[in-house]
């Protein structure tokens, strides 16, 4: 019987199996940032093991970090201090530290696909349970607790119970308007919040193979919001392509070589998955989410569900009680208040370019409130080079310094009670984006019309042909 | 890690399902560089108003309930992978989590952190909210080397699993650094035979 990928990619990394059906996991690639690994480190002094393999591990500081004037102190004293921890943690051990100011800082989910760090084949781990973002390389990458870091930190090693596979198939073209994030808001309504509990992911079928990296990293970041440990997709000439010539892409001849390994990494024709679901791509409508998690989403003309799934009665009238709706409600002509373009799910050089397309020459509605946050220094940069600032400070908005800012509101991107978020982040929770805070989650061409237009409307009306991307 | 081989005591109830971990613990609490001193902002938005004033129909400020197991709904857990969630439960005085389906990573930061998390069908969950809710002096007995789960006054005795290395882990206390630092050979030996990245 065949290998699926993950099976391929996985065995290559077991180094031992062990009691109660465990399995000894070697972790190719650790990164870290300020807020879980502090107590991951203090462990490591403790226990006096100093750290196994330094050079495999990246840090940067991302998630409790400013988004405005990051060439200052940091004002709140308990983010400096967290931030100044990881600076001094990675000083007294060694580790290569991409902090405020430096060229190659961002959310660690953007910076090291970007950066060349990312490669198929590998397993990837980091205190985050967005890592799953990486696995649309073909690697193995899931999010880790603090415990975990610092098992890592000592042994470059995880102990594991290997989880069940699952293939999501999409066949077909996606329709105008529609987007990756689209497609995984999409799944997510349909298996659930707990759908994809114990599975690693697959993605694959046509609209999958038709997708570029930056829209893979979208699937494949949202995969933990099903409960999947992680979700991959096998590496073509996309991947190829998108990795050659960045900073820590192999060169040359070892680029080759590469390459040849990267092209055994598929799952074969006879390889069995423990679970299968196939999705049309023709349709899936622009989504948008009416509750507090990511599975409560439905196309955007559609209404909110009249009822419940039975015996989640409770939390479903809470839940529209908290966003201030009513079952069966349409969501069409609702007034929203905030626009937040960022985080992991949505940040990168194509999210800004699709923003930047839709808005140009236009204006922000009065109502709006609107926050771009790019996920990199890089992306910034980048943005700013092609001019990407100067279109969106003339619709009225404002590029702001990389990070993960109002996706989880450590810092002061928040969107205050009871307001209304058009979100191109993963999570709409109760609080996530500030107490009281009321998310919507939505794909960024979908997030650039609604900030225009101030309330949400069917975007697929708003597609201008041979403009949007 | 504490110990923990066994534990009689009543329970809070808490039937919200896909409890996520912003909620156990919101991320403006993660600030923090130690592992003390969670348990305060434990369920934070849910257990205070804005001005830090306790809301009366949380269950965790009713009187009537206490004990160190929180019975919880469907899916408890999902979300990010903050260990910061179980620091806060354990540090609020929790030692064992009930519910019939717990998300994968905070699953083992529990186990991690000497949080025991018990999955139950549907219907004995369903059983054990409405009894616990109705009866807050119910007691409550879990015995891990058993794996056992029993409430002798409504005739309720489950087993339950978990993973054999994983229980060995929690009655002795172990935790898996100690483990993976004794497999440090094999590592090696792996490393060597690695192609590598």
């Amino acid at each position: 019987m065949g290998k699926t990928l993950f099976e391929k990619t996985w065995d290559s990394h077991v180094v031992d199996k062990v009691e109660g059906g465990l399995e000894i996991l070697y972790i190719d690639r650790h990164f870290i940032h300020e807020v879980t690994s502090p107590q991951a480190f203090d462990g490591i002094r403790k226990r006096g093991t100093g750290l196994f393999r330094k050079e495999k591990i990246v840090a940067t500081a991302d998630h409790n970090v400013p988004t405005i004037n990051q060439h200052l102190p940091i004002q709140d004293p308990l983010s400096r201090f967290q931030v100044d921890t990881l600076i001094r943690n990675c000083d007294e051990f060694g580790i290569e530290l991409y902090g405020l100011g430096h060229p190659f800082q961002g959310i660690v989910h953007v910076i090291g696909p970007e950066l060349g760090i990312t490669k198929p084949g590998m397993t990837i781990v980091c205190g985050d349970s967005h890592t799953s973002t990486h696995g649309a390389f073909g690697t193995i990458a899931f999010g880790i607790g603090t415990s975990q870091v610092e098992q890592v930190m000592a042994t470059q090693c995880l102990l594991l119970e290997r989880p069940k596979t699952m293939r999501i198939t999409i066949d077909g073209e996606l329709g105008k308007g529609v987007y990756a994030k689209d497609i995984i808001l999409h799944i997510i309504s349909k298996l659930t919040t707990a759908g994809g509990t114990g599975y690693f992911v697959e993605y694959a079928g046509s609209a999958i193979k038709a997708l570029s990296m930056e829209a893979r990293m979208t699937i494949c970041n949202m995969s933990i919001e099903m409960g999947a440990r992680g979700g991959m997709i096998a590496p073509d000439e996309t991947t190829f392509n998108y990795i050659k010539g960045r900073e820590f892409a192999p060169k040359g001849e070892e680029f080759e070589e590469a390459v040849e390994y990267w092209s055994t990494l598929y799952s074969d024709d006879d390889a069995v998955f423990d679970a299968e679901h196939t999705f049309d791509a023709t349709e899936i409508e622009p989504m948008i989410t009416y509750g507090t998690n990511p599975g409560m989403g439905v196309g955007i003309t559609k209404s909110i569900p009249t009822k419940a799934i039975k015996g989640n009665e409770a939390s479903f009238a809470h839940s529209l009680d908290y966003m201030g709706f009513k079952a069966g409600d349409k969501l069409i002509g609702k007034q929203i208040d905030h626009v937040f373009i960022g985080s992991c799910t949505n940040s990168r050089i194509e999210d800004l370019r699709i923003v930047a397309n839709y808005v140009r020459g236009k204006k922000k509605a009065g109502n709006v409130k609107a926050m771009i946050v790019p996920g990199s220094k890089q992306v910034e940069e980048q943005a700013r080079r092609e001019g990407l600032h100067e279109i969106l400070r003339e619709a009225g908005f404002e590029l702001r310094s990389p990070g993960c800012s109002a996706c989880l509101g450590m810092n002061d991107d928040k969107v205050p009670p009871g307001k209304y978020c058009i979100s191109t982040s993963n999570r709409n929770f109760e609080g996530r984006q500030g107490p009281g805070a009321r998310t919507m989650l939505v794909s960024p061409f979908t997030a650039a019309v609604i900030a225009i237009e101030g309330k949400i409307v069917d975007v697929r009306n708003y597609v201008e042909e041979g403009v949007n991307i | 890690m504490d110990k923990f081989k066994h534990l009689k005591t009543t329970a809070i109830p808490l039937p919200s399902q896909d409890i996520d971990t912003d909620q156990i613990i919101p991320a403006r609490f993660l600030k923090a560089t130690s592992r003390e001193g969670f348990g305060e902002n434990l369920f934070r938005d849910w257990r205070f108003n804005e001005d830090g004033e306790p809301k009366k129909d949380f269950v965790l400020n009713n009187t009537d309930y206490s004990g160190s197991i929180l019975v919880a709904g469907r899916n408890f857990g999902c979300g990010s992978s903050r260990e910061h969630a179980a620091w806060a439960l354990v540090d609020y005085g929790f030692r064992v989590v009930i519910s019939s389906y717990f998300a994968d990573i905070f699953k083992g930061n529990a186990l991690n952190n000497g949080l025991l998390p018990i999955q139950v069908s549907d219907e004995v969950l369903d059983m054990l909210l409405t009894n616990v809710e109705s009866n807050p002096a119910l007691e409550i007995e879990v015995d891990l080397e058993a794996q056992t789960l029993s409430v002798p006054s409504i005739n309720l005795l489950e087993s339950f699993d978990i993973n054999s290395y994983k229980k060995t882990c929690l009655l002795n206390g172990y935790d898996d650094i100690d483990f993976l630092l004794s497999k440090m050979n094999k590592i090696k030996e792996f490393e060597n035979n690695y192609r590598g990245f």
